[in-house]
């Protein structure tokens, strides 16, 4: 095994462990923080996939946003973070069930695909992901109508968050 | 390096992860957290798919940054939903919230 190989495979049973946290913790507020955990995993895995600038934002606009926001919103409805009381509803079988289900076909489909076990070939000496990501990004012949409607779904979404949580007295 | 079939299986282990939290966690703000992982996910594929195929065609990166965006607006009016209904129910356990139930 080469060391990228073997930092592959501790990154991903990282993540997968804490995202197992994340999903069956008692506590709310370690939920909030192994999912963390996991995003930073991710993060990692797009590193190792050659995309820095991905693996940064996921850091800020992941970790550093949403996670963040979800820790305000757990203490926010504190009082019903107790810890008594099943998490899981009482049909968690059917659930586990479903989710094995999902897994055992996206593995069977993908097993099936010709192109599973390719191999990347190494990145052009001097290619610079960023810049060509940019230019995708702001170039009519690219995506700048599916970048501009995202922007707008942004600022719809954020009026939308203040509009329902606003407290009227 | 490593083959695609391995971040595709990653994919789609924490996918499956995120989903199994989404039926299962009675806590509304956790079935968002079990969306969450279901959206990297999603994103690790994007980003998987990208590297491995033609690295000059961006598309893969430029829809993992509209997934972070969607993201951002799915969560902020998740758990603004979340933060209203606990103002008025005084709960956030998704099984109370049935008022829209006959």
């Amino acid at each position: 095994m080469t060391a990228q190989q073997i930092i592959f495979l501790i990154v991903a049973l990282f993540t997968l462990g804490s995202g197992l946290m994340v999903v069956t913790t008692r506590n709310l507020v370690h939920a909030a923080l192994w999912l963390v955990a996991t995003l930073f995993g991710v993060a990692v895995a797009y590193a190792l996939l050659n995309a820095n600038f991905i693996a940064v934002v996921q850091v800020v606009v992941y970790i550093g946003a949403i996670a963040i926001l979800f820790i305000f919103a757990v203490m926010l409805t504190r009082r019903d973070m107790r810890d008594t009381g099943p998490q899981m509803n009482r049909n968690w079988w059917a659930g586990a069930l479903v989710a094995l289900l999902v897994f055992a076909g996206l593995a069977f489909l993908l097993s099936g695909w010709s192109g599973f076990q390719k191999t990347a070939a190494d990145l052009p000496s001097g290619f610079d992901a960023v810049g060509l990501l940019g230019e995708a990004l702001v170039s009519p012949e690219a995506f700048v109508l599916p970048f501009e409607v995202a922007s707008v779904l942004l600022l719809a979404a954020l009026v939308g968050a203040v509009y329902v949580a606003f407290n009227r007295k | 390096m490593v083959p695609l079939s391995r971040y595709l299986m990653f994919a789609a282990a924490l996918f499956s992860i995120g989903l199994f939290g989404v039926l299962v966690r009675r806590n509304a703000v956790a079935i968002l957290l079990g969306v969450e992982l279901m959206l990297n996910a999603v994103n690790i594929n994007l980003v998987a798919f990208w590297r491995y195929s033609d690295v000059f065609a961006m598309a893969g990166q430029v829809f993992a940054v509209i997934v972070f965006a969607v993201a951002a607006a799915e969560v902020s009016v998740g758990l603004a939903l979340v933060i209203s209904v606990y103002r008025r129910r005084n709960t956030v356990i998704a099984d109370d919230l049935d008022m829209l139930k006959f």
